[in-house]
């Protein structure tokens, strides 16, 4: 069997149904192989699109999400889309072509170094030198891609490896070779009964959940535990979904843009549970004045993350799901009683009285961008699949749009990918295809991937775009407002397309909504539809995302509203 | 303090490159550096010198194992472990510095590899503070040229590294 024709076999094998990818030179042979697969391949207009949307498809779906792009800058147009990935924990497969060989090392056409460009941004990555190593070398990067911590895995290709034959039975699984490579799952059952423990004791106790959560698929572990324990519980941008934010224990988003509510209980808290995050700084702004009055119980599969900017008092490295199950089992033994925190908990309520988010509908007869967010979270009834892009309305978006399930709330965090919403939204709407997938985006952003509008047509995918359009790149422009004397130097963008011109250019429905009152219908009627639509709403242009606690702050430095 | 941490890696290529850049980039430095193949032609085994005063050594090896290719990191005690590092130096020896220069090299129990009219290569092993002692005593007569291979370590008695 010719190596090309291998490589497909094997990544169905792994459970493949769909590639996103853009071909080259030297994926000819790849491509050949393809045309006659059942795999269905997804023709991105930008190998950064391809990266983004198998991001989308793997945060949708739980599954390995793959891309393929060709030999030099087809690759390096990926680099983006590996490093969004790896900073989230996506479990991503990024196959590159390479160029043959006997030319690698020359400088020869369409050659980069793809897996020393890309070293510090992947789990791991090979290059394939011999042709009967694919198989396996298939097998272990979806291993690795999937297990313990999720991160991206590039296998660069050269193209004479794809053309060669050899041997391969489809039945036959070949053995893995990672000596070094044991993530840790299952909890220490010493730590888990310490946990149990102070949690058990604590009279201010805080949940503090991220990602690992919903990668862990332990969402109604935590949940359980929550309840059981009576314990508030506020997540990170990534841990969106992973507690309902309609409930009454949810505090929504801590960090920078969080709620004033979840920010004061971390900061009084003497007790957080902290699990499947990673104490970012966009979180915990200083860190010597972050929860100052805390016990920390971290739970996380990565040992590197415990103890990496706050000291740990009982770490617990494993499988989220596994340990809170556990931890939940250690909680009954003690039989804690729902009113052994009363105080805190009204304390909890009192700033949730005293300090909600406020949503302004408009001003000055414009349309205010958190009420937009508000709007199409009510239109959905909160059960849409929603991507963003990044910027201002990232963060409305997760302020406003409460997510109630786990994997439907996706947005590069850790990385902060302009440009990211739409083709993430494109392979979520593939692994979903009987959802309604929203990317919520910036007029900004949204201009940076643009042109997969060609690819929603071409595969019938019905990704409805809502531009929070304010001619600004905002959150610098709220930035430069705040903190640079009002310079708004080089963030106005008021030179822009006509949106609904450029999606009625691609044969998509495009609408603009200027006036609050006709912003409920516009939406009705593009959801609805079976097709794609791009929904261009202009709001007050220089509203800005409130509450803020600035860069390396504390909570008493949170500005909760415009001055 | 210095650190000597012992790293058992698959002998793959490309795998120094990991470490490196795994070190650069979180901003971690190396004091010294040695590769070579182990008893197992499948495993080579690195010894790094790293300063605790310039990076938590915990942090340091949590994320050297988060390499695939890393099997194991043995943080090496100073009592516990013999280190060794080889010197290759050239000094200034003409004929009437060139007994001293022997009766040093006598009492170091090191051993000189080659004679010329001016000058003689010397080679010489021990731990760190051996071979910089020795340096130091030749440094008088004129070192012209100097090389060491950095540290390598072992653990004492009978469990491996």
């Amino acid at each position: 069997m010719r190596a090309a024709e291998v490589i497909l076999q094997a990544l169905k094998r792994e459970g493949v149904d769909t590639i996103f990818g853009f071909p080259g030179g030297v994926l000819l042979p790849l491509y050949d192989a393809l045309y006659d697969s059942d795999i269905r391949h997804v023709l991105v207009r930008h190998e950064q699109g391809a990266g983004h949307a198998a991001d989308g498809y793997a945060r949708a779906s739980g599954r390995v999400g793959v891309c393929m792009a060709t030999s030099g800058p087809g690759a390096t147009n990926l680099v983006t889309a590996i490093a969004t990935a790896y900073m989230d924990s996506v479990p991503l497969v990024a196959i590159t072509g390479q160029v043959s060989r006997h030319l690698l090392g020359l400088d020869s056409f369409q050659e980069a170094d793809v897996t020393g460009i890309t070293l510090p941004i992947v789990k791991h990555s090979y290059l394939v030198k011999n042709s009967a190593d694919l198989p396996r070398i298939i097998r272990e990067a979806f291993y690795i891609a999937s297990t313990g911590r999720p991160g991206p895995v590039v296998i660069d290709i050269p193209v004479d490896v794809t053309k060669e034959e050899l041997e391969f039975d489809p039945e036959e699984i070949p053995a893995m070779r990672l000596p070094g490579y044991k993530p840790t799952v299952k909890g220490h059952p010493k730590q888990i009964r310490e946990a149990a423990r102070v949690i058990a004791a604590a009279e201010r106790p805080v949940i503090y959940a991220g990602g690992g959560v919903i990668i862990a698929g332990a969402a109604d572990e935590l949940r359980e535990l929550a309840l059981y324990g009576h314990i508030p519980v506020t997540t990170t941008l990534t841990g969106k979904g992973c507690f309902p934010e309609d409930h009454e224990l949810s505090m929504g988003m801590v960090g920078m843009h969080g709620t004033p509510y979840a920010n004061y209980a971390l900061s009084q808290a003497d007790l957080i549970l902290a699990v499947g995050v990673r104490f970012d700084d966009r979180v915990t702004g200083k860190l010597e004045a972050f929860a100052p009055h805390a016990k920390y119980v971290h739970i996380d599969i990565d040992p590197a993350e415990i103890s990496k900017n706050v000291p740990v008092d009982v770490p617990i490295v494993g499988d989220a799901k596994r340990v809170l199950a556990a931890l939940l089992g250690e909680l009954k033994k003690l039989e804690l009683s729902p009113d052994r925190h009363l105080p805190w908990m009204e304390q909890v309520e009192k700033w949730k009285r005293d300090h909600p988010l406020v949503i302004r509908e408009s001003e000055d007869g414009e349309i205010m961008p958190e009420w937009a967010i508000h709007k199409i979270w009510e239109v959905t009834r909160g059960e849409a699949l929603v991507c963003t892009e990044v910027g201002q309305h990232q963060m409305w978006a997760a302020q406003h749009y409460l997510c109630k399930h786990p994997r439907r709330f996706i947005s590069s965090a850790g990385l902060g990918t302009m440009g990211f919403g739409f083709p993430a939204a494109i392979g979520a709407q593939v692994a979903c295809p009987d959802e309604l997938v929203i990317d919520i985006a910036g007029d900004g952003s949204f201009q940076m991937t643009m042109q997969e509008l060609a690819t929603v047509v071409q595969h019938g995918l019905p990704v409805k775009v809502c531009i929070i359009n304010n001619q600004y790149l905002g959150m610098v422009r709220q930035w430069q407002e705040l903190f640079w004397n009002g310079r708004y130097s080089y963030t106005c963008i008021e030179c822009q397309p006509d949106f609904v011109k450029l999606a009625e250019a691609y044969g998509i429905a495009g609408y603009r909504v200027t006036r609050p009152e006709d912003l409920e219908e516009v939406l009705r009627v593009a959801f609805a539809s079976d097709g794609p639509a791009l929904i261009d709403i202009r709001v007050k242009r220089e509203a800005n995302v409130f509450p803020m606690i600035p860069a390396g702050g504390t909570v008493h430095d949170m500005m909760e509203r415009e001055l | 303090m210095k650190h000597t941490l012992s790293v058992l890696v698959e002998n793959k290529p490309g795998v120094l490159t990991r470490v490196a850049g795994l070190f650069a980039r979180r901003g971690f430095n190396i004091d010294s550096l040695v590769v070579a193949e182990t008893e197992n032609p499948e495993f080579s085994r690195m010894t790094i010198t790293v300063d605790e005063q310039d990076q938590p050594i915990e942090q340091v090896t949590k994320q050297l194992h988060k390499l695939i290719n890393v099997l194991k990191i043995t943080d090496l005690e100073p009592a516990a472990s013999v280190e060794r590092e080889l010197l290759l130096v050239k000094v200034k020896a003409d004929a009437k510095t060139r007994s001293e220069i022997m009766q040093m090299v006598e009492i170091f129990r090191a051993k000189i590899v080659d004679v010329s009219p001016e000058v003689l290569v010397i080679e010489m092993t021990g731990n760190r503070e051996k071979v910089s002692a020795f340096v130091d005593l030749l440094r008088p007569f004129g070192v012209v040229e100097l090389m060491r291979t950095g540290r390598i370590a072992m653990r004492r008695g009978k469990k491996v590294t």
